[in-house]
């Protein structure tokens, strides 16, 4: 299970499925939380720089299984945890995430995966100190998804799955699977529940709220600047230089 | 499939049906004649007309040039590289080895997860951890560990291709040069596969013999393995 945060930092995370609207409302928060003053950072799921080159092939040439899915996004993670996560929690500050083990633990459980052996793998990491989960019905979700991009991708449509030959029913019914899965959470790990059918700005206002009562008498890494915290990996640093770009 | 032919969960999103071949793993550390001697086995099992198919760490498609790329930096922290590491572990045994081993091939594992556990075990990582991680991992039929002491890995490999960083756990600082981290090293990590031999029931060949006479005390086993006569103490479950 997911160890206790026992650092001075904050460790806030969002949770949903695609188009949920948690991305909308965790860069609402991050600009407030900065302009607070507060150090700040923010890092998103499936981002390594180690690890990207290596998933990139694998989504490209369709091959992964669910096994090699899973262990592959949790390198993805361990990277970003070892080399900045942690250490800034640490250091004091406010770590937000949008997606966090709960991500995994939902998709892939819903791709056939051993619940306990998933849950076992993230067990490094802690609990948030506020895990917020935005809850739409599915075909809210859906039709936000499908009505706002050009193409659903393989792996997010779950079509390594075989579900169906069409890729928007694969994702509805992949897309419903993961949603049953977050719903079984909620009790399990202390979600906490927003409804994300609410406008955005309602939706803001019990994100703050929450947040506030999280960071009462919380002291944390100064930033009189208000400056954001970024961390480059000096290995991608060095491809990018390399490429010319 | 039965679960107990994995040590955990296996793959639970698909069955295998029968797996009519053998796993086979050769373990041991560094520079102590792994790939050698399974060379040498393979030849010998093609010629007593077995299907053989042989498998290494990191040769997966999937991980091998990304973690190459992850290896030559310094940003890779312990987690991040057992994960990397059971990615290609998992890509292969799926991939490679399980049907492989449906179709009835003799399967000869230059090393498995045992090592890995040892080598992340030095570098702070939880072994319950690592034990669950690998419950995806199928049990082999047999696990013969090269077992070999400091002086004559040094030695085969001052001969052979040289002390190098990893093996010689220069990332662990436990001494300022190759020779003295690898002795501190390699002392750490034989320490690791005792404890993981008496756990999982590994064969121990000693591996200071010569070659040749290493490559008989392995044929030993295998072929009782393959007459169905291995006694209880040599299987693995």
């Amino acid at each position: 299970m997911l160890r206790p945060n026992d650092t001075k930092g904050k460790l806030i995370v969002v949770e949903g499925i695609d188009g949920s609207g948690k991305s909308t409302q965790i860069d609402l928060l991050y600009k407030w939380l900065l302009s607070k003053g507060y150090s700040v950072y923010f890092s998103e799921w499936n981002s390594s720089a180690l690890v990207k080159s290596t998933t990139k092939l694998a989504k490209k040439n369709q091959a992964f299984t669910p096994a090699t899915f899973s262990i592959l996004h949790c390198t993805d993670f361990a990277d970003r945890w070892e080399n900045s996560i942690y250490p800034l929690l640490k250091a004091g500050v406010i770590v937000l995430a949008d997606r966090y083990a709960f991500t995994a633990f939902a998709r892939d459980i819903a791709r056939g995966n051993d619940p306990h052996w998933v849950r076992d793998m993230y067990s490094f990491a802690f609990m948030p100190d506020a895990a917020l989960y935005f809850r739409v019905p599915l075909d809210i979700a859906v039709e936000r998804i499908t009505g706002s991009r050009a193409k659903l991708k393989y792996y997010e449509a779950g079509m390594d799955l075989g579900l169906s030959d069409s890729y928007e029913e694969s994702f509805k019914i992949f897309q419903g699977r993961i949603l049953t899965e977050y719903d079984k959470m909620v009790d399990e790990f202390g979600l906490t529940r927003i409804d994300g059918t609410l406008p955005v700005k309602d939706q803001q206002k019990k994100v703050r709220a929450l947040i506030k009562q999280i960071l009462r008498d919380f002291e944390g890494l100064p930033n009189p600047d208000k400056k954001p915290i970024i961390v480059e990996n000096p290995q991608a640093f060095k491809k990018r230089k390399k490429g010319g770009k | 499939m039965a679960s107990s032919e994995f040590y955990g969960a296996g793959f639970p999103y698909r069955d295998f049906g029968k797996l009519t071949g053998k796993l086979i793993v050769l373990e041991g550390t560094d520079g102590v004649g792994r790939t050698t001697q399974v060379d040498m086995l393979r030849y010998w099992l093609e010629e007593e007309g077995y299907a053989v198919a042989d498998t290494g760490l990191t040769r997966s498609e999937l991980t091998k040039s990304g973690l190459d790329a992850a290896k030559s930096g310094h940003t890779l922290g312990p987690v991040t590289m057992s994960l990397f590491y059971a990615s290609d572990f998992a890509d292969r045994l799926e991939n490679k080895i399980i049907p492989a081993l449906q179709a009835g091939f003799i399967v000869l594992s230059d090393r498995y997860f045992y090592s890995m556990i040892a080598r992340d075990s030095i570098r702070g990582i939880d072994k319950n951890w690592s034990r669950d991680l690998y419950g995806m991992a199928l049990r082999p039929h047999l696990i013969l560990y090269l077992r070999a002491s400091v002086p004559s890995l040094v030695q085969r490999l001052i001969h052979g291709r040289g002390l190098n960083y990893w093996e010689s756990g220069m990332d662990l600082h436990m001494a300022d040069n190759f020779y003295d981290s690898f002795v501190a090293y390699q002392t750490e990590v034989i320490k690791e596969l005792e404890e993981l031999a008496r756990e999982y029931n590994f064969v121990p060949i000693d591996a200071d013999k010569p070659p040749l006479e290493i490559f008989e005390d392995l044929k030993r086993p295998i072929r009782l393995l393959l007459h169905n006569r291995l006694t209880r103490s040599e299987r693995p479950f």
